[in-house]
């Protein structure tokens, strides 16, 4: 059975129309990309899918593990094992990451009936992931990405999503910001999470990130539409002619976040 | 706007649970103000003759002033004739001697606050003094505190049983002219308590204090006096409720204390009287001063608030740093929501030597509410090497909410140091929605961020207040790490 499925999407933000019919279906352990030019609609299709209230759905539906995806609250989707990395990751002020995280976990392990981790083992677990993504340990003490880098935001997000372990991870832009160092230590944190039971969807405008996070498809979202898919090659003939070269030109509309 | 943004708001409107009144048979004297109205109080109280003369003193002077209009708070003005006060629960006698004698419907009101009056059940180590509209109605082990020679109990007593300490302290920091309220508070006081720790007696359990409006149209005027002789140590809790009225209520007070050398005074507040419904209709106008003289050299006060009710708060816990290396300190979290104002903070005025002072004040407004820090560091010429921090930090829920920050330094040598913070935040939908893409429901992101704000303020909190501060503010500590 397909872990995702999204029938003909639509959404909007206030009236502008910014997914226009999106089908697509993932399987258990493949990984997605999503490319395309600005404003095409790759973020938004991100938000829709964690839930985002700015983001209407006009249309179509979303089934996740056979359930209703549209239906669910965001912290619900965030419990069945849907995990967003942020594009943009928000600065908590006040609230240790530690804190942050061990109630985010604790809530998602209640949720699918397991026992809450105490303070010790989830200590233990938070430095196995740690070593995983090249983190500094000072990062945990610190207000959830308060002050942090750009590159550390990133980190912070994998290194999240290694702890908290979805079935459903949608990385959003992770690599923009990064240097070619902190990209590198970004994709092998992501590449060290592949395994048959999580599937992937990685939304980036550029190819360079899938020499690190090699995909099993690659989708060109252009308008709101799915205008192109292929397996990995297609990422690399994007790379050569670039959007204009698949007769894309930048959307005039950028979206907001 | 978005259902996280109106969740918030819900979860901000919790209704107030301490609003009910209690069925019991009352004494009270006319409406109004005059020097009969005054004497009454003072016979009514069998007070000597000085003390009388010192309330008429006061109210002669607070007839010379003007009410102040200084704060950010508007209210409709307040007719002081048209206000009770003196208003007691009706005893037997002369008044109850021990537990036993107190009105069962009186502890009963208490227990629903969750004050534990009855001494056996007393398991934290906390010594109560309840104050009930004007009288003082219970004082819990007192017979324990006596031993070590600690004075505690209500202020008519101590009037009664140690004339010489009360005069001898009483109006020392807060003077009866000092401004508006507490010259009122000076002439119609009705009851209030009064601590004494002696020479190098550490108090051995926080002392309490818990008040309660019960009777309308009645103002309570309490007094409280705490004095630490050297090298005493005492940590004195005060908390207050009222029940829900439409009409407002008039909560004047007045705190002194005094540390002299080497002692230290830790005054934790959680204040929680009836607010107002969410039109803002009713509700306690707190017009309080709080001040403590740090007399002695390396003395301490440490003033700690939580401030989560009232219709309107006028506040400033204020130090006077007297002593050479004294320290005063200003811990506060101030919550305004609905149509709440608040204009508090604090006043360290640095005399002595190498004084030390400390604010962290936490503002945080949801609703209506609008929330002002007022704060005053004057370091006068005499306290070279003197050092001051402040840090003021607001929080925003929502988008009709207000936050103002008003400091005032003043700085008259220059072998002193001042620094100050400030910072204005909001909780943002993106913040929650942040929270809400990880699992976490938008009422425990909301309670994590509010307490992340605020822990600087609750870490200073004696355990047992902390907890019902955090309950206060919606909060749980439960798996807190860092």
């Amino acid at each position: 059975m397909a872990l995702l499925e999204i029938k003909d999407l639509h959404a909007k933000v206030g009236d502008r129309e910014i997914l226009k019919g999106i089908s697509l279906t993932i399987n258990p352990g493949e990984v997605h990309a999503i490319m395309g030019p600005n404003g095409s609609g790759k973020s938004t299709l991100a938000q829709v899918l964690a839930g985002r209230e700015l983001y209407v759905v006009t249309g179509g539906e979303v089934i996740y593990q056979g359930k209703d995806l549209l239906a669910m609250s965001p912290e619900d989707r965030a419990r069945e094992g849907i995990f967003l990395a942020f594009q943009y990751p928000v600065e908590i002020p006040g609230v240790s990451n530690m804190y942050f995280l061990k109630a985010a976990l604790n809530t998602i392990r209640k949720h699918q009936g397991q026992e809450e981790l105490d303070a010790i083992d989830f200590l233990n677990l938070v430095r196995e992931k740690m070593k995983l993504m090249e983190m500094d340990q000072a990062l945990l003490n610190r207000p959830v990405n308060t002050g942090f880098s750009g590159g550390e935001k990133k980190r912070n997000e994998i290194f999240q999503m290694a702890v908290l372990e979805p079935k459903l991870a949608i990385l959003d832009e992770t690599d923009s910001g990064l240097d070619i160092d902190a990209l590198r230590a970004v994709a092998g944190g992501v590449n060290a999470l592949r395994s048959p039971e999580r599937s992937m969807i990685v939304v980036t405008h550029y190819q360079r990130l899938l020499n690190y996070i090699v995909p099993d498809f690659v989708h060109v979202l252009s308008q709101g539409r799915i205008v192109k898919s292929g397996g990995k090659e297609l990422a690399l003939e994007l790379e050569e002619s670039g959007y204009a070269g698949l007769g894309i030109e930048d959307d005039e509309e950028v979206a907001t976040v | 706007m978005s259902d996280s943004t109106n969740t918030i708001e819900t979860f901000a409107n919790q209704e107030y649970k301490w609003g009910f009144v209690t069925d019991i048979e009352s004494e009270s004297i006319p409406r109004g103000l005059s020097e009969d109205v005054i004497r009454l109080i003072s016979a009514k109280k069998q007070e000597p003759d000085w003390l009388l003369e010192w309330r008429l003193k006061a109210y002669r002077h607070w007839l010379t002033m003007t009410e102040p209009t200084w704060a950010n708070i508007h209210y409709p003005k307040i007719d002081y004739n048209d206000i009770i006060y003196y208003a007691a629960p009706k005893k037997k006698g002369d008044g109850p001697k021990s537990l036993d004698d107190v009105d069962p419907e009186l502890l009963k009101t208490y227990e629903k606050l969750g004050i534990p009056l009855q001494e056996r059940a007393i398991l934290a180590g906390v010594a109560v003094d309840a104050v009930f509209d004007s009288v003082s109605v219970a004082t819990t082990f007192k017979a324990k505190l006596a031993d070590m020679g600690i004075i505690f109990g209500s202020f008519s007593e101590a009037v009664r049983e140690h004339p010489d300490l009360v005069r001898k302290y009483l109006g020392s920091v807060v003077p009866t002219s000092d401004n508006f309220f507490a010259a009122l508070n000076s002439a119609v006081f009705s009851d209030g308590s009064f601590c004494y720790v002696p020479k190098g007696v550490r108090c051995p359990m926080e002392l309490s204090t818990y008040f309660r409006i019960n009777a309308k149209d009645t103002g309570q005027f309490e007094r409280t006096l705490i004095v630490a002789d050297e090298g005493a140590y005492v940590s004195y809790l005060e908390g207050c409720t009222a029940p829900m009225r439409d009409t407002n209520q008039l909560h004047a007070a007045v705190v002194e204390l005094v540390a002299l050398d080497n002692a230290q005074i830790k005054y934790s507040t959680v204040q929680n009287w009836y607010p107002g419904d969410k039109e803002g209709k009713g509700g306690i106008y707190n017009f309080v001063t709080k001040r403590g003289a740090c007399r002695g050299v390396n003395s301490k006060i440490s003033w700690t608030q939580v401030e989560t009710g009232s219709a309107i708060t006028w506040k400033y816990p204020s130090c006077l740093l007297i002593g050479d290396n004294s320290v005063g300190e200003f811990y506060s979290v101030a919550l305004t929501n609905n149509w709440q104002q608040a204009d508090t903070g604090t006043k360290m005025i640095h005399i002595g030597k190498n004084t030390t002072s400390t604010i962290v004040s936490k503002g945080i407004s949801a609703g209506h509410g609008q929330n002002t820090y007022r704060g005053g560091v004057k370091i006068l010429k005499s306290a070279t090497g003197a050092r001051n921090y402040s840090q003021c930090d607001s929080l925003l829920l929502g988008d009709k909410c207000g936050a103002h920050t008003f400091p005032y330094l003043e700085v008259k040598n220059t072998s002193s140091q001042v620094e100050h913070e400030a910072s204005t935040s909001k909780i943002g939908e993106d913040q929650i929605f942040y929270c809400r893409q990880r699992g976490i429901s938008t009422e425990d992101a909301v309670s994590m961020i509010v307490h992340g704000f605020c822990k600087e303020v609750f870490r200073e909190l004696p355990m047992e207040f902390a907890v019902e501060a955090q309950k206060l503010l919606g909060v749980s500590l439960e798996g807190s790490v860092g």
